[in-house]
C-alpha cells in the first residue's frame, strides 16, 4: 500500500522553480537597485540610493530620440510585416497546391535561423545597396524574422474563420473586396493584434540584426544598451544599469499589455 | 481547402515571396558567392583557408561547440522532468509561465548585463554562497566560459521547457493509465510510453535551442571573454566583417556556422527517426 | 497473481474539488462475473471504474479482495499492482508500439522470457481473430481491430478482474454488435471477473449477468437483467430502461396482498388497474403505503409495447387518437393522444394511420406505479 503524501517530485519541482525564479528575480533586483545606489560594493543593500545615474544617463543619450527611434522600427515592422504576411497566411490558409510544404518551409526559414547565421551577408546587401546605417535598412533587416513570425500567429486565426462564412458572403452578394473588408477583417481581427503585440514586443528585445546593419550608433534602445554594456569601462556600471532599467521598463509595458490578449504559452512559441 | 493557386491567390503570396527571396534567399546566396570569391571577383578558396588554417579561427568551431552543445543538452535534458511533471497542470501554472518568459521577453542583452553585477564578486548570488558557507572566496561567474553557459541555460531553459510542456501535454493521458494498469511503475511508463512518444518534440527542442546557443553572440562579448576562452564563431565573423572590413572572409565563416548547424540538425533527425518509427499520431485512439 | 472469490466495494465515496461524483457506492462481485454500470453520462460509472482500477483514490468507504483493502480512503494499492485490466473507450493503444508490441507490453513489463511472449501473445490474438496484424501499427487499424488489440493487450496478461469503459461507443452501430457477441464469446470461454461500463441498455441487457443502474452518483439499482428490466427499482429506472408512458396520477385505492399490491389510479382520464409484485420489505411497497396515507401523488410507467389495441374484459378501454406514425418495420412507433390530452406511446403490431381513434388497454401485471410524482 502506498501512503498518499507529498512526491519527492513536487519538492524537487518545486526547489528548482524557487532556484530559477530568486536568479531572474535577483538579476532584475539588483540591475535596478545598482541604477539607484552610490558606493554600493557590498553588503546586501545599497546604502545610498540618488538618482544622479539617470540623469547622467538622460545627458548621455537622448533617451526620448533612443525611445522614439526603437518604437518607430518596431511599429513600423510590425505594420510591414502583417501587410505582407496577411495576404500570405491567407493563402496558405486556405490553398492546397503542390510544393506548399516547401514553401511553408521557405518563409519559417528566416525564423528558425538564427540571425547571426544570416545577417552578416544580409548587412553586406543592404551596404551594397546604401540602405545600411540608416532607419530604413534597421527596419528592413527587421522584417526579416518577423514577417514568418506574423505569418505563423495568423495562420490559425485564418483557419478559424472557416472558408465557407467567405462563401457564404459571396452567396449573399458581397464582392470580395467588400468580403475582405467587412468579414475576414473583422473575425481575424483578435489574430492581428496578437500578431501586432507579439511582434512589437520582440523587435525591441532583437539585438543581432540591428546591430549588424546599422552598428552600435542605431538608435535603438537595445543596442545602445549593449554598446554601453560592452564598453563598461568608459562609463560607470550604475549608469549601464540605469539604461538597462529604462529599456527593462519599455519592454515591462509591452509585454504586460501583450499578455492581456496572449497566454503565457503562446508566447513563446511564436516569441523565439 | 481549395486545390491550386489560381491567379489572384498567387498574387497575393506574392509580396511575402519576394520579401523572403529579396531580403533572405539573395543575402544567403550573395553570402555564399562572396564566400568563395576574393574581394575583387575572382573566384578562390582562400577565405575557407583563411579561417580554417589559421587555429586562432578555426578554433572558434571547438569553442562555440564547447558551449552550445553543453547549455543545449542541459536546457532539454532539464525541460523533460519539469515538463512532464507539470503536463497534467499543477497550481500556480500561470505564475511559473509568467517567470518563464520574462528572461525570453527581455532579451540576451539585458539578461547578460544584469548578470554582469548580480553574478559579480560582489553580487547576490556570490554574497548568499559565503553567507551559506558554500565557498570562503567569491566564485568567478563573469568574463568565462561560466558566465556564458549561465545565460545560455537562463535564456535557453524557459524555451525548451515551454516548448516540451506543450508537446508533452498534447499525448494522450489514457496512454499513461493503460501503461500503469498493465503493470508499469511510473518509471517504467516514462521510459517505455511517454519518452519514445515525446522525442520527435525533444529533437526539434534541441535543434532549435541549439541554433540558437550555436550563434550566441551578446553574452559571449559581454559575459564571457571574447579575446580567448569566449571567442565564439559569431565574433569571429563579426569581427572579419566590421573590424578588419574583409567582406569574403566574414560570409565565408557565416556559411561555415550554418553548415555546422545543418550538420547537428541532420544528425539529430537521423536519431529521431531511428527512435520513432511507429506511427506519427501521437496518441489519439 | 492469485485469483479472487470476492470483490467488496464498501460504501465508496468519492469527491472531487467540493462535488460528489460516487455516493455510497456499495457491491459486492463474485469470481467469474460479469457486472456492468449502467446510466447515462455524469452518472459516475467512470469514475467508479477508475476507483477500482487504483486509477482514482476514494474520498471514504473500501475496496478489498477476499477482505484485504486495497484501497481504505487513507492508502491504496497503485494499479499497477492490483492486476487488473482495463480497456480504454478511446483504445489507448501505444502508437509508437505494433501490435505485437502493444499486446507484449505487460509482458515485457514483467521481464517474461522472450518465447513466452511470443507464445502468449501469439494466443491471445488467436483469441481476437488478430493473428497476421502483429507488424502493424495502430494508426493502419480500423477502430474494431484497434478495439481487439486493446482487449488483448488485457486479456493475454490473464487480469483476475477485467473492466471495459464503454469499448463499443466509437464504433457504428453494426461494429458494435459484432464485437458485442465477440466480448460474450470471450467471457463464456475466460470465465474472467468482468466489470462493463456503458449507457446502452441494450449492451448491458446482453453482456451482463448482473447490472447496477447507477444517476448522479447514486445505485438506483443492482439485478439482473432480467429484474432490471422488468422489475424497475424507481421511476428512473423504468424510464432508462425503456419504459414510457409516464403519468401523473392519483391513488384511488391500494389493496395490499402478501406478495403484492393491487393499486387502482386515476390517470389519463380514466381509471386502471395495476397489479404490483411489491412484497413485504420491498421500498416501491412502503413508499406507496406511504403515499396512499398522505397526497396519494403517483407516477405511473408502462412499457408501449404493453399498450394493446383492444378493450379490458370488462369493456373498458382508453380512447386515443393517432398523432404520429413512425415505421420501423415489425411494429411502428406510435404517439396517440388520449382523450384527457395525455400523450400515449405504443406499439402496435398492425398498422394505424394517422387520426385514427384507437380504443386501448393496459393489462394490471404490466403497469408499474410509483409513489410521487415526476421531478
Amino acid at each position: 500500500m502506498q501512503a498518499r503524501k507529498l512526491t519527492t517530485g513536487a519538492v524537487f519541482f518545486f526547489l528548482a522553480m524557487v532556484v530559477y525564479v530568486g536568479n531572474v528575480l535577483g538579476i532584475l533586483f539588483t540591475v535596478i537597485l545598482n541604477s539607484a545606489s552610490k558606493g554600493w560594493y557590498s553588503g546586501v543593500l545599497p546604502k545610498i540610493l540618488t538618482g544622479e545615474w539617470y540623469a547622467y544617463v538622460a545627458s548621455d543619450h537622448n533617451i526620448p530620440y533612443l525611445l522614439f527611434i526603437t518604437f518607430v522600427v518596431a511599429v513600423t515592422v510590425v505594420a510591414a510585416a502583417i501587410l505582407i504576411g496577411f495576404p500570405a497566411a491567407y493563402v496558405l490558409s486556405r490553398s492546397e497546391f503542390r510544393g506548399k510544404a516547401a514553401l511553408l518551409t521557405l518563409f519559417l526559414l528566416p525564423m528558425i535561423v538564427p540571425p547571426m547565421t544570416y545577417g552578416i551577408p544580409l548587412a553586406m546587401v543592404l551596404y551594397k545597396f546604401h540602405l545600411a546605417a540608416r532607419v530604413i535598412g534597421v527596419i528592413l533587416a527587421n522584417l526579416v524574422p518577423i514577417v514568418p513570425f506574423v505569418i505563423l500567429i495568423l495562420m490559425p486565426f485564418i483557419e478559424q474563420v472557416g472558408a465557407n462564412l467567405e462563401s457564404a458572403a459571396q452567396m449573399l452578394g458581397a464582392r470580395r473586396w467588400t468580403v475582405f473588408r467587412r468579414v475576414l477583417v473583422p473575425l481575424t481581427l483578435p489574430g492581428i493584434l496578437t500578431a501586432g503585440i507579439l511582434s512589437i514586443v520582440k523587435t525591441i528585445s532583437m539585438f543581432e540584426l540591428t546591430y549588424l546593419v546599422a552598428g552600435a550608433k542605431s538608435q535603438t534602445i537595445v543596442v545602445a544598451l549593449y554598446a554601453d554594456a560592452y564598453a563598461a569601462g568608459a562609463r560607470p556600471p550604475q549608469a549601464v544599469d540605469a539604461l538597462a532599467v529604462i529599456y527593462f521598463l519599455t519592454t515591462m509595458v509591452c509585454l504586460v499589455i501583450a499578455l492581456r490578449f496572449v497566454s503565457p504559452t503562446q508566447m513563446v512559441f511564436k516569441i523565439k | 481547402m481549395q486545390p491550386g493557386l489560381r491567379g489572384g491567390r498567387f498574387l497575393l503570396l506574392l509580396p511575402a515571396l519576394l520579401f523572403v527571396l529579396l531580403l533572405f534567399v539573395y543575402p544567403f546566396l550573395y553570402g555564399l558567392f562572396l564566400s568563395f570569391t576574393t574581394a575583387s571577383g575572382a573566384p578562390t578558396l582562400a577565405n575557407y583557408a583563411r579561417f580554417f588554417l589559421d587555429p586562432w579561427e578555426s578554433r572558434t568551431i571547438w569553442v562555440t561547440l564547447w558551449i552550445s552543445v553543453p547549455a543545449t543538452l542541459i536546457n532539454v535534458a532539464l525541460a523533460i522532468p519539469f515538463a512532464v511533471f507539470m503536463r497534467h497542470g499543477i497550481r500556480g501554472e500561470k505564475i511559473v509561465t509568467f517567470f518563464l518568459i520574462v528572461p525570453l521577453t527581455l532579451g540576451t542583452v539585458l539578461v547578460s548585463e544584469g548578470m554582469l553585477t548580480y553574478l559579480g564578486p560582489n553580487g547576490w548570488l556570490n554574497q548568499l554562497l559565503q553567507g551559506i558557507g558554500i565557498v570562503t572566496k567569491p566564485v568567478r561567474f563573469t568574463h568565462n566560459y561560466t558566465g556564458v553557459l549561465l545565460s545560455l541555460v537562463i535564456q535557453g531553459f524557459p524555451f525548451a521547457f515551454l516548448m516540451i510542456l506543450g508537446y508533452v501535454s498534447g499525448i494522450n493521458p489514457d496512454l499513461e493509465k493503460a501503461s500503469r494498469m498493465l503493470g508499469a511503475s511510473r518509471l517504467a511508463t516514462f521510459a517505455r510510453v511517454l519518452f519514445p512518444l515525446m522525442v520527435p518534440g525533444i529533437a526539434i527542442c534541441f535543434c532549435l535551442n541549439f541554433v540558437m546557443a550555436f550563434s550566441v553572440f551578446p553574452s559571449a562579448m559581454l559575459l564571457g571573454e571574447p579575446s580567448g576562452p569566449t571567442r565564439v564563431i559569431a565574433i569571429a565573423a563579426w569581427q572579419w566583417a566590421f573590424e578588419k572590413f574583409d567582406f569574403n572572409t566574414a560570409s565565408a565563416i557565416s556559411m561555415v556556422m550554418a553548415l555546422i548547424e545543418l550538420i547537428v540538425i541532420s544528425a539529430v533527425l537521423v536519431w529521431r527517426n531511428r527512435m520513432y518509427r511507429g506511427a506519427s499520431m501521437v496518441g489519439k485512439g | 497473481m492469485k485469483d479472487f472469490t470476492r470483490f467488496d466495494i464498501r460504501d465508496v465515496t468519492k469527491e472531487f474539488d467540493g462535488k460528489t461524483a460516487l455516493s455510497s457506492f456499495s457491491l459486492s462481485i463474485s469470481h467469474g462475473e460479469f457486472v456492468t454500470f449502467l446510466g447515462p453520462s455524469g452518472c459516475g460509472k467512470s469514475t467508479a471504474l477508475n476507483c477500482v482500477a487504483g486509477l482514482l483514490p476514494i474520498t471514504r468507504g473500501e475496496i478489498s479482495i477476499d477482505g484485504e483493502p486495497i484501497d481504505d480512503g487513507r492508502r491504496k494499492v497503485p494499479p499497477e499492482k492490483r492486476g487488473f485490466g482495463l480497456v480504454f473507450q478511446n483504445y489507448a493503444l501505444f502508437p509508437h508500439l505494433s501490435v505485437f508490441g502493444n499486446v507484449a507490453f505487460g509482458l515485457h513489463i514483467r521481464k517474461l522470457p522472450k518465447a513466452d511472449v511470443l507464445d502468449r501473445v501469439q494466443a491471445a490474438l488467436k483469441l481476437v481473430h488478430l493473428e497476421g496484424h502483429e507488424g502493424k501499427y495502430p494508426a493502419q487499424l480500423s477502430g474494431g481491430e484497434q478495439q481487439r488489440v486493446a482487449i488483448a493487450r488485457c486479456i493475454v496478461l490473464e487480469p483476475r478482474l477485467l473492466m471495459l469503459d464503454e469499448p463499443l461507443s466509437n464504433l457504428d452501430a453494426k461494429l458494435r454488435v459484432e464485437m458485442r457477441n465477440e466480448l460474450l464469446a470471450l467471457h463464456t470461454r475466460l470465465k474472467v471477473t468482468t466489470i462493463y461500463v456503458t449507457h446502452d441498455q441494450q449492451e448491458a441487457l446482453a453482456l451482463s449477468d448482473r447490472i447496477v443502474v447507477m444517476r448522479l452518483g447514486r445505485i438506483q439499482q443492482i439485478g439482473t437483467p432480467q429484474q432490471v428490466y422488468s422489475d424497475p427499482a424507481n421511476l428512473f429506472v423504468a424510464d432508462f430502461m425503456g419504459f414510457k408512458n409516464i403519468w401523473d396520477g392519483d391513488l384511488a385505492s391500494l389493496h395490499e396482498r402478501a406478495d403484492g399490491l393491487d393499486a387502482e389510479v386515476v390517470v389519463a382520464g380514466t381509471h386502471l388497474r395495476a397489479r404490483l409484485p411489491y412484497a413485504e420489505g420491498d421500498p416501491r411497497r412502503d413508499a406507496l403505503l406511504a403515499a396512499s396515507r398522505t397526497d396519494r401523488k403517483v407516477t405511473t410507467a408502462i412499457r408501449p409495447e404493453d399498450v394493446c389495441v383492444g378493450k379490458n374484459p370488462d369493456g373498458s378501454c382508453i380512447r386515443a387518437r393517432v398523432m404520429l406514425v413512425e415505421y420501423q418495420g415489425q411494429a411502428s412507433f406510435v404517439t396517440a393522444r388520449g382523450d384527457s390530452g395525455t400523450t400515449i406511446e405504443l406499439r402496435p403490431p398492425t398498422p394505424v394511420r394517422m387520426a385514427d381513434t384507437l380504443e386501448l388497454r393496459i393489462a394490471p401485471e404490466k403497469m408499474f406505479v410509483f409513489a410521487g410524482s415526476r421531478e
